[in-house]
């Protein structure tokens, strides 16, 4: 684990000078980044620091609202998103996001998942039904909802509607996985299963997780970046952020002396 | 640790039963709350069921004179004492059923766009607009329907639509007629005007209660936003929406004084909607006034009671359809 290091990896998505405006707030300061591919990477920072501005920036989730605005550069596979002719449906279909409240769609466990997936492709009833499982089985959900397919996917727990958000986001075949503080509206039973299906699925997807519980970034990620203020303060291997950081702010910030 | 020992040795039995005193007393205060919002919501159903009761008392001539050919015949002849309340139901439902047909997706685009598409200094002047369009008086509306409305469709719309939609098969003779101007589509036309704003307000309102988290995970999913609204919003919101369209055609079914002016007021079966015809309501603001005869009055009043009985199986069947939805997608 501690021969990890930014400089080996394989580049997925690469940030250059990027800056984000709330209509005249200026939340992201000219951030320079570099995710690296089927690595977990946590940002963490106290509220506010806009570590969740930066994950809606890799989706584009943010362009629903008019006045939110990104400025710079964000390379996924060496093409600019941010750039005005990128597709979005090609983007959304590349970079899946999971909330943080679990929130399945009113309609059946089955049609969650066959919804996305229908969007984006046409799929005969029994690759349709193939594609379910899997992604349901990736979210190690299947064996607790394979009998009632479908039920509303409101009658599940916490826990399981997550992971049934988890399962709908897989199923579309996604390179990168954005999880915006996945577990913070669940219980630690709940947290449990779902930090070790993180875990599970680096093996496929290039994760980038943002959550304000830094045990939980020292648990299950690869890399940890630390942001204040807008700026990304530090980035390097979980293990030398949390052991030993080379700016007082992040040390200050994981020993709990403000955030 | 000092205001602990305070406080601890302050619970004294007189404290006790003070405690005690207020906890009775709160309880009181809450039965009587219950108590009075029971008596507000009970006077509802008292009021319904006499006015229910009183229109089926004052109609009871009507319906002993002419029995269940009340409802059948298509009869409605004042001077020799016939009347049948056929054509009135007949042209209540279809005005209506018109009405809501229109509204329905003008108020549901009108809706979508404010809540969804619109930008933020577009939204507030045509939400304005829209509730100023609820506040005119129906007298307006009937006069606009008869002075301006019903010329523009004698003169430019019926001749078409007698012209295209006329000559299609099978539906071809529902517009066929004489461009009059006046008659079931124009009333349906304008009642659509009218209730616009309501089922708008309503949805409006409650597709801007649909979380966030919701619409952004469909977008986040790559979701249109035609997808967003059909297939997450309008399922979450669907049975306050379906509440709307129904306030909506509940307000249309009793619409009274536009109605008069633009349906024509004929007690004359058609299946044309160019021809004119007669509501429930605009027969009785009609003839009320000269309702000289008890059995014409009585006629009247059992009309009343009939427009309770519509309006009761119309929303009726509405709860029905609804509960058959939720239960088909096992909500």
């Amino acid at each position: 684990m501690n021969n990890l290091s930014l400089a080996d990896e394989k580049t997925k998505i690469q940030v250059r000078g990027l800056d984000f405006y709330y209509g005249t707030q200026r939340s992201l300061k000219s951030v320079d980044m570099i995710i690296p591919e089927k690595r977990i990477t946590a940002i963490i920072g106290p509220s506010g620091c806009g570590k969740s501005t930066l994950l809606r920036v890799f989706n584009r989730i943010y362009s629903m609202y008019p006045k939110q605005e990104a400025k710079g550069e964000v390379m996924l596979n060496g093409e600019n998103i941010l750039a005005p002719g990128y597709s979005m449906n090609r983007l959304r279909s590349n970079v899946g996001m999971v909330f943080q409240k679990p929130v399945p769609f009113p309609m059946s466990i089955y049609d969650n998942i066959a919804y996305a997936v229908r969007h984006h492709e046409k799929l005969s009833r029994r690759e349709m039904e193939e594609r379910v499982e899997q992604a349901l089985r990736g979210a190690a959900l299947w064996d607790e909802v394979k009998d009632k397919l479908k039920q509303s996917a409101q009658s599940l727990s916490g826990g399981q509607q997550q992971r049934l958000c988890i399962a709908r986001t897989i199923a579309l075949r996604p390179q990168v996985l954005l999880l915006d503080e996945p577990t913070s509206a669940l219980d630690p039973i709940s947290t449990g299963r779902i930090e070790q299906l993180i875990t599970e699925l680096k093996e496929q997807f290039t994760v980038i997780i943002v959550t304000h519980n830094m045990q939980q970034a020292a648990r299950c990620s690869d890399y940890t970046a630390f942001m204040f203020m807008g700026e990304l303060i530090e980035h390097g291997d979980t293990d030398t952020i949390f052991t030993k950081p080379s700016k007082t702010q992040t040390e200050d910030y994981i020993t709990g002396r403000f955030g | 640790m000092t205001d602990n020992t305070q406080y601890m040795s302050a619970v004294i039995p007189d404290a006790i039963s003070e405690s005690e005193k207020r906890a009775a007393r709160d309880h009181r205060h809450d039965a009587w709350f219950r108590r009075t919002m029971l008596g507000a919501a009970l006077l509802v159903l008292l009021l319904l069921a006499s006015i229910a009761g009183s229109t089926l008392w004052g109609g009871a001539l009507a319906f002993k004179t002419f029995g269940f050919e009340f409802l059948t015949s298509t009869e409605w002849d004042v001077v020799n004492g016939k009347f049948g309340a056929l054509v009135p139901i007949y042209g209540t439902l279809v005005t209506s059923f018109l009405a809501l047909l229109i509204a329905v997706p003008v108020s549901f685009g009108i809706a979508v766009f404010l809540t969804e598409v619109a930008p933020p200094w577009l939204r507030m002047p045509i939400a304005s607009a829209v509730e100023l369009l609820a506040g005119i008086p129906s007298i307006i509306y009937g006069m606009w329907g008869l002075f301006v409305f019903g010329p523009f469709m004698a003169q430019y719309m019926a001749p078409w639509i007698n012209d295209n939609l006329g000559a299609l098969p099978l539906i071809g003779p529902v517009f066929q007629g004489p461009p009059l101007g006046i008659g079931m589509l124009t009333a349906g036309i304008v009642l659509a005007i009218m209730i616009i704003p309501f089922i708008t307000s309503v949805m409006t309102e409650v597709f801007r209660s649909v979380p966030i988290a919701l619409k952004e995970s469909a977008y986040a999913l790559g979701g249109t936003t035609w997808e967003v609204v059909w297939d997450i919003v309008l399922p979450y919101t669907r049975s306050a929406v379906v509440g709307g369209v129904f306030l909506g055609l509940g307000r249309a079914l009793g619409e009274t004084m536009a109605v008069t002016f633009v349906l024509g007021n004929a007690h004359q079966f058609s299946a044309s909607l160019m021809m004119p015809s007669s509501s429930i309501a605009s027969v009785i603001a009609n003839e009320f006034s000269e309702a000289y005869t008890d059995l014409h009055r009585s006629a009247l009043i059992a009309l009343g009671f009939l427009l309770f009985v519509v309006t009761f199986i119309v929303l009726a069947i509405a709860r029905l359809m609804l509960s058959r939805l939720s239960r088909k997608e096992g909500l």
